[in-house]
């Protein structure tokens, strides 16, 4: 049991982390949430006592981290793979540690086993791959296999099949009745591990709740409304109905409307009303990823801009129409979110700053890469808890 | 709420509390496991043995008088001069490699114990440093006072054997331990290396340079307490009677890195890793 009391850490002007408080419970895996920045490395390392809180407390099962009487017997913690010396071999350097801790030195070998570097474990740890670093980086966490265990970011730097392998460690020793806190950036991967998540943004408390009452809580559902291509001005008329109606209305690349605000049956009588034939009236549910997105959006602080190349552009030439690739033909498709604004804001929500902004005014070029894309969830999350319908932005 | 208890699993292995034995364990692994010790070490010992050594054959076939009422044993000074670069960088890469490494926050996560982690770096690597110079400094005091005999060297004593093995030995090591509290201090090897050479060198440089009258006693000083200056008495009793001599080198030299080490732990405990 992790248990934090109003943890704040400054460092000179800018704060990290700002009053957090939360509890992370034994038995199930907690998914530690945020984008790049936000602080989840530095409240991992405010757990372990690497770094001093400027306020708040931390504890361990009531104690602070310095004061367990054998603190690696009892929190395991993998907070940077890097953090190893790279002269020295995978056994040696977990040998060190295991000394350091009082752990008999047979339990090297058996953690080489666990996280399968044994073929290597007389290597020098320079030439590993950022894989088999996060793998030493685990075999050390579980070293003084201990009743509390923290990862940040287990996963980066993993194949597919070491990711897949990390997902039911973590299940696992969560399952044995240990408090397992794993950060992340990605929803997708905590979607598939975590039962809880604690969800931070510019260092402050966003969610603390099971990932059903998140997904219960965040994803708002939406009607999709095709009107004939052949009609356009059906496809107004039904607009206007709706935005009457109390709707809110976006449209879609595919020429579709998505509506949020009204139920569905009251669009099917609205498009009656307004005599609008409709080619599809179908619900949808947002993902995990994008409820994720919504709230975290306005907390992230690093967001790319588009590459505007200014100065580099020549003078007009022959070429200079096609300023992009796909011009005028935005790519067709269910996985194509608005452009303009891929995670609306829901109704009653606040009006998103950044949102407003990310709607760039006819950038020069519809790069190939549209700016400021979400990111991608690694290839190797596939099925997903929620439903992945057509917000799907990958 | 209905706090669970943090020992809803329990581990088969049995726990006992952590001590200072275990941190040194862990340390003499860690230094032993390192290709720079194996270097810095092996290098240090062919000064000492190499040079030490050559020099005396050197002399002995030129057959000067010495003089300066020195002993057969004062030729292993260069070699054990030239040696303590190689001190000095093991002594700063002991703990700034942990550093550059991020290591560190390895280390000090497995023993929050601050205190702990650098009492054991310091014990293993005065040892390591001390046990090796021991061994060569008599290595080569048996060679250099077997190599030559005559040139107006005075005969040797036994306390100027003790003085020429175990007090230079301990005079390095502990020279080593204040390049490693520098490298806990700066945290960075090449820049704690440099200011340990600058250390090493810049007080007779500054001398030099120092031709003023009103400067006489601070150069008198600078130059009597240089590290290489301080080195050169334990083997042969400075003629001018001021300054240290016989074994205050090695105390002044304690004292210095006691200091410095007790910086190096405040510094350690205060700072985020």
């Amino acid at each position: 049991m992790i248990e934090a009391v109003g943890l704040t850490k400054r460092y000179g002007a800018k704060t990290a982390v700002h009053n957090l408080s939360f509890q992370v419970r034994p038995g199930v895996v907690t998914g530690f949430l945020g984008p790049n920045g936000s602080g989840k490395s530095t409240t991992m390392r405010m757990i372990v006592g690497l770094d001093r809180p400027t306020s708040g407390q931390v504890t361990i099962g009531g104690l602070p981290y310095a004061q367990l009487p054998n603190a690696p017997r009892q929190v395991g913690a993998l907070l940077d793979a890097k953090a190893v010396h790279g002269g020295r071999s995978a056994r040696l350097h977990l040998l060190s540690l295991a000394q350091l801790a009082g752990i008999p030195a047979r339990r090297v070998d058996e953690v080489l086993g666990v996280v399968g570097l044994q073929g290597v474990a007389g290597k020098r740890s320079k030439g590993f791959s950022l894989g088999m670093g996060q793998r030493l980086g685990i075999a050390a966490a579980l070293l003084g296999d201990p009743q509390v265990l923290l990862f940040d970011e287990p996963v980066n730097g993993l194949d597919p099949e070491g990711i897949l392998w990390v997902r039911n460690l973590m299940k696992q020793l969560a399952a044995e009745g240990r408090t397992v806190f794993v950060s992340s950036h990605l929803m997708s991967e905590m979607a598939l591990t975590a039962d809880h998540l604690i969800v931070i943004g510019r260092g402050q408390l966003l969610a603390d709740m099971s990932v059903q009452d998140f997904i219960a809580a965040n994803s708002a559902g939406f009607a999709r409304v095709r009107t004939p291509d052949t009609e356009p001005e059906g496809r107004e008329k039904l607009t206007a109905a709706l935005v009457e109606a109390g709707g809110q209305v976006l449209s879609e690349p595919d020429g579709a409307l998505r509506v949020t605000g009204v139920p569905l049956p009251r669009i099917s009588d609205l498009a009656h009303d307004a005599d609008v034939r409709l080619w599809e009236l179908s619900p949808h549910q947002a993902s995990l990823e994008e409820a994720y997105m919504r709230m975290t959006q306005a907390a992230v602080d690093y967001r790319s801009t588009a590459d505007q190349r200014a100065g580099l552009w020549q003078a007009p030439g022959p070429y200079a129409q096609a300023p992009g690739y796909g011009h005028g033909m935005p790519p067709q498709g269910w996985a194509q979110p608005a452009p303009e604004n891929p995670y609306p804001a829901l109704p009653g929500e606040q009006p998103n700053p950044y949102a407003q902004q990310a709607a760039v005014p006819a950038a020069p070029a519809e790069a190939p890469a549209a700016p400021a894309a979400p990111p991608a969830a690694p290839a190797a999350a596939p099925a997903d808890l929620t439903k992945r319908d057509s917000e799907d932005a990958r | 709420m209905t706090a669970p208890s943090v020992s809803n699993y329990v581990s088969p292995i049995p726990v006992r509390r952590a001590t200072l034995a275990d941190a040194l364990a862990s340390e003499w692994t860690k230094i032993r496991s390192l290709r720079s010790t194996m270097w810095t070490m092996g290098i240090m010992v062919l000064l000492v043995f190499g040079v030490g050594s050559l020099i005396a054959m050197a002399a002995g076939a030129a057959g000067d008088d010495v003089g300066n009422n020195a002993s057969a044993l004062g030729f292993a000074v260069f070699g054990v001069l030239l040696s303590i670069i190689c001190v000095i960088t093991l002594g700063v890469l002991t703990m700034s490699s942990e550093y550059n490494t991020g290591m560190i926050r390895t280390t000090l996560t497995a023993c929050p114990n601050r205190g702990r982690v650098l009492a054991a770096k310091a014990i293993v690597f005065f040892l390591l440093v001390f046990v090796i110079m021991l061994v060569s400094t008599t290595l080569v005091a048996m060679v250099d006072t077997a190599m030559i005999r005559g040139n107006g060297l005075v005969e040797t004593t036994g306390p100027m054997w003790l003085k020429a093995t175990f007090g230079v030995s301990l005079y390095v090591a502990l020279l080593g331990l204040l390049a490693l509290a520098v490298g806990t201090l700066i945290r960075h090897s090449a820049g704690a290396i440099a200011a340990m050479l600058g250390l090493m060198l810049l007080p007779m440089i500054m001398a030099a340079f120092m031709v003023a009258d009103s400067l006489t006693d601070l150069r008198e000083f600078l130059l009597e307490y240089s590290i290489p200056t301080m080195l050169f008495t334990i083997y042969v009793t400075p003629s001018s009677g001021s300054g240290p001599e016989g074994w205050d080198a090695v105390f002044v030299m304690a004292g210095v890195a006691a200091v410095a080490l007790g910086g190096a732990y405040a510094a350690l405990r205060s700072r985020d890793a």
